[in-house]
């Protein structure tokens, strides 16, 4: 099903535009970007114990619900379409993924029922203050001691690092380098030793922390040294859910700039009804259907476990970064000076476009890894 | 009255096939056979050489005739397009005069619309009709038109009225191509090609039976013509390929695919060969300069998200629902596809991309992509017109005014056509 929902997908759709649209007005959103947390306690707690969305590609046998990607896909572009605030990219993508890939069957028994269930949230801390999107530009070590490891060093760029429960960290054995004595350890939020700064960022909807990591205890997630491939599968679903996300947004705000220019009225006339609007407005469906057309695929392919879906993913995630922050420029233009005003939504949703052009790696550096991927 | 079941349908059609086929058979009396066995155009109705079958069931028919490598009916050009009109507008006379020789292949059609003055505004056509005695006599040039100087009849859309607006004034014909009035002269394109013709009218006559429909309807008809063609570029008709295979049958079928489809030659390279582009890349070792494979990918995204768009458009339409978007952009998004695949073999090939013809790589391929790749924005209805339509149908945005609407078509302003 790489062209089409199924019936069933459909409706999940619908029922979720609903929920989103009511917990997630743009009140809210400005509401939750003042706060610290940057989300709503109630909120996660309905979206988890009522609609189990945390658990919606949690294999049964872990509290989940036993979906695919492709289902995930679709909670996150639902989400990135109502620009929901809350830590569901962190937990039930990014560290949820992880433990999946990672962790030994034990530590999956253990770990995934209440991160399927949102009684806990967990992030991924694997990115530093280097901004290098993958496992060699880690720095941060973790040496063994008694029946554990303590961490040292730092990681940036964290979603919701400052809230979350646990963290799963990506580090290296010391004296390492490269791909090679890569692991995946878990920590406790509240851990001594663990300084969690929030980042000041420019897209105020979805949070990042600073963490700082002083002998921290830590359990060792997985295989010691073993990190580089699961650490890659995460890396590509990450990027195919984000690309949904943001296909989503996308949309929003596509349809937005239609909707203003079909009412804003000048020189006597709806400014729907210059050319030179309509041609933007056709150029931005053509884009966003390009985008959502990539994203959808990918999706499916990393639910059938496709062996294009490394390329596919880095496919999808530079044609949604391109389309995305496209038309979040051409909203802000059809909405004139208003669309440059804090009262205006679209601003909004432009830093989002901007946040996510940026995290997982930008358009540039997902076309080049698109290249060796297909080993051009 | 419900269709036949298609395994039962594939099942008397192959029996039949394997009782019929031979192809030793010369082109033109095999296909005289297939028509009276209605196998040969089942979609048409059951009174004109066919079963009144749905395009489905038809696609299934085209199976059975690939897997037994019988030779169909004839297919190509705008001949299809002819019979659709004259299936749904023609008159008696016209069904049994034309219909027959379509499917045999014995006449070739051309479509006489565009006019050196109206080309995205098809219906300010000013070439003229004129009733005088008991004929139409017509005067005027059209332009674009595929395959004229090998075609027996022509579509024509003329003006027969000039005191009404635009759209009411213009009616249908089928035109005789080979006589007098009608001179038929090559039009080379800036690819060096002469795929179409121009055709100037000076006093051709017109039988008044060979007018179809009432006079002042021909916007009407000429849009029946339109939305076949459109349905042809959607990219789900394959072309017709010639087979290698011995016989008199495939032989003399190769031979009127190669001549139908010799205008259509360079069309793989007017829509940017984005095939090519990663092969060429590494021969040339530009593939290890960053700045080429950042727009190597930029198109191959673009190209890729494009097919996807088209079969999510198919998917949906497949299912019954609306096409949705996807089926009205595809022709924009060939168009970008094609720019961004042209700025990309030029980086490729470096200076050789400055050369043509066995002086330039590929024998004059490459070249031939970066003369060719402009047509794509502009045949079959340019980018503009396409944003126009996916503004106004898709996302229903204002139409544009239009000042030439309710106004007698004499008095609106019009290009002035040099003559020759």
């Amino acid at each position: 099903m790489r062209f089409s929902f199924t019936e069933e997908q459909e409706e999940f759709r619908v029922f979720l535009r609903r929920f989103l649209e009511d917990k997630s007005p743009t009140t809210e959103v400005r509401r939750l970007m003042e706060t610290d947390e940057g989300y709503d306690d109630a909120v996660w707690k309905q979206l988890s114990s009522e609609l189990g969305l945390p658990a919606v590609h949690v294999p049964e046998e872990y509290g989940g619900q036993g979906f695919s990607v492709a289902e995930l896909a679709i909670v996150v572009e639902e989400m990135g379409r109502a620009l929901l605030c809350a830590p569901y990219f962190s937990s039930a993508v990014l560290a949820t993924t992880t433990i999946l890939e990672a962790a030994t069957e034990e530590q999956k028994r253990t770990l995934l029922p209440p991160l399927a269930g949102g009684e806990t949230r967990a992030t991924l801390a694997f990115t530093e203050d280097n901004g290098l999107w993958e496992g060699s530009g880690v720095e941060a070590t973790a040496t063994a001691s008694g029946d554990g490891y303590t961490i040292d060093g730092a990681k940036s760029f964290v979603l919701d690092g400052h809230t979350a429960d646990s963290i799963v960290v990506l580090a290296r054995t010391p004296g390492t380098s490269g791909n090679d004595g890569l692991s995946f350890f878990i920590v406790s939020g509240d851990a001594d030793g663990l300084t969690r700064t929030l980042l000041k960022t420019t897209d105020p909807t979805r949070k990042q922390a600073r963490l700082e990591f002083k002998s921290v205890q830590a359990e060792l997630l997985g295989q010691e040294g073993a990190a580089a491939g699961p650490l890659a599968k995460v890396l590509d679903i990450a990027a195919i859910c984000l690309a949904n996300e943001m296909v989503g947004g996308a949309e929003k705000l596509r349809e937005s700039a239609l909707e203003y220019s079909l009412m804003r009225v000048q020189f006597g006339r709806q400014i729907g009804s210059f050319q030179t609007m309509k041609h933007k407005s056709a150029d931005m469906l053509l884009e966003v259907e390009l985008a959502k057309s990539a994203a959808y695929y990918a999706a499916a392919a990393a639910a059938e476990g496709d062996d294009e879906t490394p390329a596919l993913a880095c496919l999808a995630k530079a044609g949604a970064a391109q389309a995305y922050m496209q038309t979040a420029i051409n909203t802000v233009q059809i909405h004139g000076g208003i669309g440059f005003t804090w009262d205006n939504d679209t601003h909004l949703w432009f830093k989002r476009a901007k946040s996510s052009e940026v995290f997982l790696g930008d358009p540039a550096y997902h076309r080049e890894l698109l290249m060796q991927r297909w080993d051009v | 009255m419900s269709e036949p079941n298609e395994a039962d349908v594939r099942a008397e059609v192959s029996a039949w096939l394997k009782e019929n086929w031979d192809p030793n058979l010369g082109l033109v009396e095999w296909r005289e056979k297939l028509i009276d066995s209605g196998w040969g155009a089942p979609t048409w109705p059951v009174e004109w050489y066919g079963k009144g079958y749905s395009d489905m069931l038809g696609r299934a028919i085209d199976e059975e005739f690939d897997k037994i490598g019988a030779v169909t009916v004839a297919r190509t050009g705008i001949r299809n397009l002819a019979a659709a009109t004259i299936l749904v507008h023609g008159s008696e006379l016209h069904k049994k005069k034309f219909l027959r020789r379509i499917l045999t292949g014995e006449d070739t059609w051309c479509q006489l619309f565009s006019e050196p003055g109206s080309g995205s505004d098809l219906a300010g056509a000013t070439s003229r009709a004129d009733k005088k005695g008991n004929k139409w006599i017509v005067n005027g040039q059209k332009v674009w038109t595929t395959s004229a100087h090998h075609a027996q009849y022509g579509l024509l859309l003329a003006r027969t009225d000039w005191d009404v607006a635009k759209h009411k004034g213009l009616s249908y014909f089928i035109l005789d191509i080979e006589q007098d009035g009608v001179e038929v002269v090559p039009l080379k394109q800036m690819n060096g090609h002469a795929s179409f013709n121009q055709v100037f009218f000076t006093d051709a006559e017109i039988e008044p039976e060979f007018q179809v429909g009432e006079l002042g309807e021909g916007w009407a008809i000429a849009t029946t013509t339109l939305m076949h063609e459109r349905r042809g570029a959607d990219g789900l008709r394959r072309w017709q390929e010639a087979s290698d295979r011995k016989g008199r049958c495939y032989e003399e079928e190769a031979e009127e695919i190669a001549h139908q489809l010799e205008p259509y030659k360079w069309y793989p390279q007017r829509a940017g060969r984005v095939d090519l582009v990663i092969e060429r890349a590494k021969e040339t070792g530009k593939n290890t300069d960053p700045a080429v494979r950042q727009e190597i990918a930029k198109l191959m995204i673009m190209a890729k998200s494009a097919e996807w768009t088209a079969r999510r458009a198919r998917a949906a339409q497949e299912q019954g629902q609306a096409q949705g978007p996807g089926g009205s952009i595809g022709k924009l998004t060939s168009s970008n596809v094609a720019k961004q695949a042209a700025h990309v073999h030029t980086m490729i090939t470096g200076a050789n991309a400055m050369l043509t013809g066995e002086d330039s790589p590929m024998d004059g391929t490459i070249a031939e992509i970066l003369v060719s790749f402009p047509a794509t924005s502009i045949a079959g209805g340019t980018d503009e017109i396409q944003r126009n339509i996916i503004s106004e149908r898709v996302l229903k945005m204002p139409k544009e005014t239009r000042m030439d609407a309710d106004m007698p078509f004499r008095d609106v302003p019009r290009n002035v056509v040099p003559d020759r």
